[in-house]
């Protein structure tokens, strides 16, 4: 077990390399960047000496070791733009981001798995083919379009929830939430939904063919031919058995919620990390879009370790292979 | 004796789009406590469908819609959902074909029985963690506390249908139900679940039904048989009396086309009660003159190559292969299953050689190391004298690799299903440049069909159009198209039903005769290995433990372990003849 945890660590270390490789290429290939720092009247001393300063002349190798030096202990640098500590933008941004990301994920899991195993069990009821013509409209149309008709409907057209924006923030030391006050919910209701949407359908259909096919299976028969009660089959035998697969792809999609959230959050002018990413992008802020790629990697690197684990945790056949 | 369960004038109907289908037509039966009724069949013959009636389970499109179902006096037709499932496991038990799919992976054992053991009496957490290791020792499983730890893939196949059968004991029930009980496993093992099931039907005076398609188990363990065909029970009485002077056509042909044991035959009885299913009877074939005929002919590849008609068809030695289980870096950490230890046997041109074993006993991996599906890590490999397992390019091995086929077990999963039996079949005559152009492909492929019994107008067809014994047909006319000396046959006929398995039998017999064709037989059944093999290797755990001619073996085994197995064959002794 303990190899096992050491062996995907060590695979996470490779990856986050190879993402701080790239992140750092960024610095060389989006423009120059003593070009985006200094201003037209700038003299060709003052260029000469800002080289220096940052360290541009020194040999690649060199500079992408300082780089993850100074990245592995939190410092990406200043931001061209705002001229402050990325580190310090991003945690500023960052209870924004995950705030919405929990939100989103918890409605798009408590919905899916749900509707998921509703509509795998009662198949032919019209509910649940109500249900399933739903969620084609959670696949098919881009976020982007389900934000703007949420706002239209709910906050322009009926007036019951704020357009955009994050209002109703409570501090908590460094932490700002928006999860104390009734204002908070307002603001973070729509774009939450938002989010889960492509989500809970994608968990919705997942778990619906993956109880399609357990019901069909042999130990599910003879768990009713021993006369368990039906909800001891659906929700013991049958749902444990949908959750592997479901769990990989949960897995994958957290991730996915944080890299999405760039477009809710440009839609809602939700002040969190994808909103700064998109305005540094305008800006070629170099910084900021390195350190965000590495914030990114990190997240999904560590979500699938976490899913390896609970793996081990609900599949008994995995733990021997991995032992 | 009161009758516990009693079934009369059953019919049960599965409504599908093309019209009702009726799965069981006006069965009767009865059941007394302390009695194994066995009911036996082919498959489609409707006898786990009445199973599956009794409990309420049939499959969705099936219904009973006529006819009673008496348990202990009481009409179980009618019942609602609640009451049905106060009665399963309860007072009737279920056991189920394959134990590694009718238990749950994921839930220990412990948390299954005392799952069912708390659904069916009213008692406390660990009075019921009690019970259940008393079940599991009842069962014959020891160190049963240890062992509700564990999780279903910790278990062998048998010990995984002990558990199946602790389960179905869970409840105390009056009547248990085995579909196919043993079907899934080992000879050996059979053996002790049957005793098993036998003894606590004695013990705990039981009525059991065993739902079979194998007389063997019908005659080892049951007090009466039911034999069922097309949905109606056919005949029904004592074993012996069945068994031995069975009245019905049906079943007379039945018990004639289960391989004999105890003598060889010429041919298979075949069944020719069953009629209408496609399935034409090999013996009305055209017979192929060896000397004039296309299948006799060498290719252009094996005319250049000049091969000795002494040496073996097949030569093996010191054949050795070892699968990893888990990889690691360090040689000593890495576990390795010794699949084949060291084997050697050669074949005679012509003759018919059986492979003998129980399931991991690496008969099949012997087959697939010869031809060429693995590499083995040491040994030699010769097909008629030339050493194959050089340079895969060379002419040589390339003309000696033609000269071999091979057929598998499962019918199913080894035709492709999106190409036409036409592209089947001609398939290695395309790849081997075997014919001049492609009508002449064509006409061959119609010409193999007609020699393996299924005509030419199946070419156009594609395979989920076919039976399983059908299908395994056109895997014989594929393997014969390459035009080989020697077809490899892996449990060709282990996935059909008896009278299905004689025509095979018999196809390959006829084939066998008329090319002058080598036969490396490989199967698990020794009845089968009597009635086609010449001479006999018994395998285990890798390695061979006895090479006989197959009288030899089966009159004076040398090797302990082939004594066992020949013990462990089901007693036929009842049929009479």
């Amino acid at each position: 077990m303990l190899s096992f945890i050491l062996r995907r660590l060590g695979q996470s270390v490779l990856v986050m390399a190879a993402v701080s490789l790239i992140s750092f290429s960024l610095f060389n290939f989006v423009g120059d960047p003593v070009n985006n720092m200094v201003g037209q009247e700038a003299t060709r001393e003052d260029r000469v000496f800002i080289r220096q300063e940052l360290g541009l002349d020194d040999p690649i190798p060199v500079q992408y070791f300082r780089f993850l030096g100074n990245a592995l202990q939190g410092d990406f640098g200043l931001s061209y733009r705002i001229k402050r500590p990325v580190n310090e933008l991003i945690k500023e941004r960052l209870p924004a981001t995950l705030e919405l990301v929990f939100v989103s994920a918890v409605i798009a899991l408590v919905f899916g798995i749900a509707a998921g195993v509703y509509t795998g069990i009662r198949r032919n009821g019209w509910f649940s083919k109500f249900i399933l013509s739903g969620s084609l409209v959670g696949v098919s149309l881009p976020t982007f379009i389900i934000g703007i008709g949420l706002i239209y409907l709910f906050a322009v057209t009926l007036r019951w929830l704020p357009s955009s924006g994050r209002a109703g923030i409570v501090e908590l030391g460094w932490w700002k939430t928006s999860f104390l006050s009734v204002d908070g919910w307002r603001s973070i209701i729509l774009p939450a939904i938002t989010l889960s949407l492509f989500q809970l359908t994608m968990i919705l259909r997942l778990v619906r063919s993956e109880m399609l096919e357990v019901m069909q299976t042999d130990y599910i028969k003879f768990a009713r031919a021993r006369g368990l009660s039906e909800r001891a089959i659906n929700f013991v035998h049958a749902l444990k058995n949908t959750l592997v697969p479901v769990i990989t792809i949960i897995g994958l999609n957290i991730g996915g919620l944080i890299a999405f959230s760039v477009i809710t959050e440009t839609v809602f002018q939700w002040p969190g990390t994808g909103l700064m990413f998109i305005q540094a992008v305008d800006f070629a802020d170099v910084p900021i879009m390195a350190a965000y790629l590495c914030f990114v990697a990190l997240v999904f690197v560590i979500v699938n370790l976490v899913v390896d684990l609970l793996y081990v945790l609900i599949d008994p056949r995995i733990r021997i292979a991995g032992r | 004796m009161s009758k516990l369960l009693e079934i009369e004038n059953l019919d049960v109907d599965f409504l599908t789009r093309r019209g009702t289908i009726n799965a069981a037509k006006d069965v009767s039966l009865q059941v007394t406590a302390g009695e194994v009724l066995g009911l036996v069949g082919e498959s489609g013959a409707g006898k786990s469908t009445i199973g599956n009636a009794i409990i309420d389970l049939l499959e969705s499109p099936g219904e009973v819609s006529g006819g009673s179902i008496r348990f202990q006096g009481e009409e179980l037709r009618g019942k609602n959902e609640d009451a049905m499932r106060r009665i399963r496991g309860d007072r009737i038990g279920m056991i189920f074909q394959d134990p590694q799919t009718s238990l749950n992976p994921l839930l220990r054992i412990g948390e299954q029985l005392v799952e069912t053991i708390l659904k069916t009496k009213r008692i406390g957490q660990s009075e019921a963690q009690k019970s259940a290791i008393e079940l599991l020792e009842s069962v014959g499983i020891t160190e049963a506390r240890a062992r509700l730890r564990s999780y279903p893939h910790q278990f062998s196949g048998g010990m995984r249908q002990r558990v199946v059968i602790a389960l179905a004991l869970a409840g105390d029930p009056d009547l248990i139900i085995a579909d196919e009980p043993t079907t899934a496993l080992d000879v050996s093992v059979q053996a002790q679940i049957l005793d098993l099931i036998r003894g606590l039907c004695k013990s705990r005076n039981l009525g059991v039904i065993i739902v079979t398609h194998d007389i063997g188990v019908i005659a080892n363990i049951a007090d009466r048989v039911a034999v069922m065909f097309r949905g109606n029970i056919v005949e029904t009485g004592e074993v012996a009396q069945i068994l031995g002077n069975p009245q019905h056509e049906y079943t007379k042909s039945l018990i004639a086309a289960v391989p004999r044991a105890d003598k060889r035959l010429h041919r298979f009885a075949s069944v020719d009660y069953i009629d209408g299913t496609g399935d034409q009877s090999s013996a009305g074939l055209q017979r192929i003159d060896i000397n004039t005929h296309w299948l006799g002919k060498k290719s252009q590849l094996q005319q250049t190559v000049a091969q000795s008609s002494e040496a073996s068809a097949i030569e093996v030695k010191d054949l050795s292969l070892a699968f990893k289980l888990q990889g690691a870096i360090l040689k000593r950490n890495r576990r390795m299953l010794q699949a084949v230890d060291n084997v050697s046997f050669a074949i005679a041109q012509g003759e018919a050689f059986g492979l003998v074993g129980e399931s991991g006993s690496g008969k099949s991996t012997v087959a697939r190391l010869i031809a060429g599906l693995h590499k083995p890590d040491s040994g030699s490999v010769e097909i008629i004298g030339q050493n194959v397992l050089g340079n895969q390019k060379d002419p040589l091995v390339k003309a000696a690799r033609l000269n071999l086929q091979m057929i598998f077990q499962d019918p199913y999963s080894s035709l492709n299903g999106r190409l036409r039996v036409l592209d089947i079949v001609a398939e290695p005559i395309r790849f081997y440049k075997q014919s001049d152009n492609e009508k002449h492909t064509r006409q061959l492929v119609y010409d193999l069909l007609d020699h393996v019994g299924l005509g030419g107008s199946a070419a156009l067809r594609y395979p989920h159009e076919f039976s399983g014994g059908q299908r395994q047909r056109i895997s014989i006319a594929r393997a014969l198209a390459s035009r080989p000396r020697i077809l490899i046959c892996d449990e060709p006929t282990s996935a059909l039903d008896v009278s299905i398995q004689a025509q095979i039998l018999n196809l390959l017999k006829d084939l066998q005769d008329e090319l002058g064709l080598t036969l490396l037989f490989i199967s698990h059944d020794l009845p089968v290995i009597r009635q086609m093999c010449d001479r006999v290797a018994v395998m285990r755990n890798g390695a061979i433990c006895e090479i006989a001619t197959t009288e030899d073996l089966f009159n004076s085994p040398q090797h302990e372990y082939s004594r066992h197995l020949l013990e462990l064959m089901p007693r036929m002794d009842v049929i009479g003849g």
